[in-house]
Formats: structure tokens, sequence, C-alpha cells
């Protein structure tokens, strides 16, 4: 299985360090650097705070967008050139060709998120830089898996990268909604309650993202060991069920 | 039909499928609930700041920021009475969504309608003050919440000079044909409350004379409040007499 799943995953590592995303990067970095240049400026007190902390919310938000985006027109792509079909055509299960695209999109991810990590551990040269990193890894790697799934099932750019990022957006912010929804699960109405009710629903199969990569952890002090533990286990949990999902969609599809 | 049959799926899939989600429902049980934390009102960003942040449509975020303040007491997961509120902040906010929205009805009616209707009677004070500083910039616009904000003065704060003041600046300022007859009527009685009886009577008969009240019924209500004064007024002039 690993001689099928290996060759695939470094086809799809060479098509992200081949095109332009990298000089999008590039871009992104030089932008980055020339914002906390001019916040250094403008900034009277607290400058390191600053910048790091506008920065690294940037460059979250960044790679984020970046990862969906190259995942979700890579698989399109992929089908609209047929190379897809070719693939499932091969004598292997699809499971391999899915798994494949999915290691290698992940440790693009991964070596975008270590790239993004540069600038914030120069503004911020303490122990929370590499955890930080460690934890846009983690984040970018379960934003893969949802593009993954999300293009598989619609198949189209535009409905997949609205559905990821409108994801990616609810995830962020599921606990201020869980906060909101636990004051109106307090009304006597059965439609609060009703919609409290969805809303913790939506939260168990949510992931917790506002909880990772966290500008305190670069601004106020490291995270605990069960904060970076905690991030773990939710991207691994997370991942596989994305995956799963994904493999379960690819399975039924009559292609 | 596009999709293949359930049956296509291997089974090890479905399982991993399944206990990924369960997983990930029992991961998301064992976190804490988020809780709530009730926050203070701050004070208001500049008129220029909000002009950048509305990117050309003022009126939209005059509307959306109305919204918010509004919403401000009822915090997720916790409340704030409006007698709580930074007054000052508020007072400033509720400025901020007129600078952006002049045209706007909705911050002097929260203002005369909501936060001076609270059980604190400094706060009521700022909020009719406010109202008041407003309506002397757009009368015939603004003029029912100066209306309702005498109601309060007189009603609630019990203070008819104050009262008076508002009635006497509906009847100078408001020219709006839109506005009812009782609008630019109120401070005669407001007077008749002080016990000013010769100066309500004389401001109803001057109300008549002008022949400003073209309302029949208007008319007839004034004549009968005169003529009550009157009976009043000399009541009083015999209760006097040695």
């Amino acid at each position: 299985m690993t001689r099928i799943i290996a060759p695939i995953a470094r086809a799809t590592l060479l098509e992200a360090l081949r095109s332009r995303m990298l000089w999008l990067v590039a871009v992104l970095l030089a932008l980055s650097f020339g914002i906390a240049g001019f916040l250094q400026q403008v900034a009277i007190i607290e400058t390191a705070g600053i910048q790091v902390a506008i920065i690294a919310a940037l460059l979250r938000g960044a790679g984020v967008f970046l990862t969906a985006a190259f995942v979700v027109m890579s698989m399109v792509r992929e089908v609209n050139d047929k190379v897809l079909e070719l693939m499932l055509a091969q004598p292997w299960p699809r499971a391999a060709y899915l798994f494949g695209k999915f290691v290698g999109f992940s440790t693009a991810a991964v070596l975008l998120a270590a790239i993004l990590t540069v600038p914030v551990a120069w503004l911020a040269p303490v122990a929370g830089a590499p955890l930080w990193g460690l934890s846009l890894a983690c984040e970018l790697v379960i934003v893969t898996a949802m593009s993954l799934f999300c293009v598989i099932t619609l198949t189209h750019v535009v409905p997949a990268l609205a559905a990821v990022l409108g994801f990616y957006v609810l995830a962020r912010s599921i606990a201020a909604l869980q906060i909101i929804a636990t004051a109106a699960g307090a009304s006597v109405a059965w439609t609060d309650r009703a919609a409290t009710w969805i809303v913790q629903a939506i939260a168990l199969v949510l992931p917790r993202l506002d909880e990772m990569t966290q500008v305190s952890w670069l601004v106020a002090g490291p995270p605990t060991a069960g904060a970076i533990t905690s991030v773990l286990v939710q991207t691994a949990v997370y991942t596989v069920l994305l995956v799963a999902a994904a493999q379960f969609d690819l399975h039924r599809q009559n292609l | 039909m596009r999709e293949r049959p359930l049956a296509d799926v291997p089974r090890w899939l479905i399982g991993l499928l399944a206990v990924a989600l369960v997983l990930q429902v029992l991961f998301a049980s064992s976190h804490p609930k988020p809780t709530a934390k009730a926050e203070d009102l701050g004070p208001p960003p500049s008129v220029e700041a909000l002009r950048l942040a509305a990117v050309g449509e003022p009126i939209a975020l005059a509307r959306l920021l109305m919204l918010y303040l509004q919403a401000f007491d009822y915090q997720a997961g916790t409340r704030i009475p409006y007698r709580d509120l930074n007054y000052e902040h508020l007072e400033g906010w509720l400025r901020r969504i007129l600078e952006l929205d002049p045209a706007g009805q909705y911050p002097l009616m929260s203002a005369s309608r909501l936060y001076a209707e609270v059980p604190d009677p400094a706060k009521q004070r700022r909020m009719l003050e406010f109202v008041y500083a407003e309506y002397l910039k757009d009368p015939n616009r603004r003029w029912p919440w100066l209306a309702h904000a005498t109601i309060i003065a007189k009603h609630q704060l019990k203070d008819l000079p104050l009262a008076r003041k508002y009635a006497v600046a509906l009847q100078q300022h408001t020219t709006t044909p839109d506005a009812p007859p009782w609008v630019r009527q109120m401070e005669p009685f407001i007077l008749e409350d002080m016990n000013e009886l010769e100066a309500a009577r004389l401001l109803i008969g001057g109300l008549i004379a002008s022949g400003q009240v073209k309302d029949q019924r208007d008319l007839e209500l004034l004549e009968r409040r005169l003529q009550l004064l009157e009976e009043r007024i000399e009541a009083e002039k015999r209760q006097k007499r040695p």
C-alpha cells in the first residue's frame, strides 16, 4: 500500500512546490515583514506585542486560505483533466489514491506552517512561537482534510471553497455561539430551546479551532502541556473523521 | 443514478467513520463548556474612525452599531441591566451613531424609551438632556422623543421645571404640521401642575386666540380647560379674601 500512497503523495507535494504558491508565500512573508516594520513606527508602547499579534493573525488566516484554495483547485483540475479517472482505473483501491493525496497535501500544509512560523518566531522569540507553529500545522492539516472532503463531495471550486471557509469560520466561532445559545436555553420559548440544542449538536461535530494557534501564546506566554495535547488529539481525531468521510464519499461516487 | 450502492463502500471504512465520529463527539463532550463574562460598555471610537470603518456606508454602519448597542445588555450567557451600563459611554455611542446617520430615529428612540426608563434618576436625567440637546439640532424630525422625554420628566422624575423646559422647546421649535397640536400645547398643562394657574390661563388663552389650533375638538378641549382654570383661579381668590 505504501508503494502506491508514497508516489501519489510525492507528486502532490511536487505540484505544491512547483506551482506559484511558493511565490505567493514569499509575497506574504514580504508583506508581513513590511507590516511589522510599519507597526514598529506607529506603535508607541508594546510594539513587539502589537507586531506579533497582528502578523500572527494575518498569517494564520492567509495560511488557511492558501491551503484550502490549493487543495480545492488542485483536485478540481485533476477531475477536469481526467487524471482522477485514470487513477481510479489503476489496480489499486480508491482509498489509496485519496490517502496519497491527503498525505501530499498535508505535507505541503505542514511545510507552509513552518514557513509562516518564521516571521512569527523572529518577532516573538519566546517558547510560544514553535508551539504556535505546531498548532498552525495541525490547523492546516484539518483544513486540508476538510477541503479534500468538500471538493470530493461538491466537485466544483466555488461551492467547495465556500464550504471550507464557512466551516472554518463556524469552527472558530462555535464557542461564542454556544455561550449565546446557553443564554437562550433559559428561555421558555421552544424555538430558543431548539436553537440551543441545534447549536450544541453542531458543536459536538466541529473541531475547537478557537482553542488552536492562539496569539496569546505569543504575547502572554506559551500554552500549557494540556492545551497542546488537546490540540494534537483534536487534530488526530478530526482528521481521521474527515478523511474517512471523504473516503466514504469517494467510494460512493459512480466514477 | 450517480451514486454507487452502500455495499460498495468497504466495511472497514464505514467502521472507521463511525469510530471517528464517536471519538469526535466524546472529545467535544469532554471539553468544559465555554463560560460567559460580562463586559463593560467601552467608550465609542471617534467618528473619523467609524467613517473609515464604514467604507462609504455610514448609514449601514450606524444601523449595525445601533443593534450592537441595543443588544449590549443581553451579552452572551449573561445580562447587564440597562441601569448598570456606563451612561457616559452610552451617550457617546448614541451621539456617534447620530453623527453617522443624522436622519436615523433609532438612537433617540432608544435614549427616550429604553435608557431613560431606568430606575436611576441621574441616568434618566442624562438621557433626557441628551435627547433635548439632539432635538434642538433637528426639531421637526426629533420632536416625538422630546415629547416622550417631557412625559418622563413630569411623571417619573416629578421634575416639573424640567418638563416645562422641554415643553417650551417643543412649543417654540416644532413647526412641522406632522406634529399633533398637543405637542405644542404641553406647557400650560405643566404650568397648571406647578400651580402657576395664571400663567397657564394666559398661555391657553393665547393659544386659542392665536388661531394655531384648527381642530374643533382640540379647540373645545382648550376652552373647557380654560374655563376650569378660571374657576380654580376664582376659587383661590375667594379663599384668600378675609
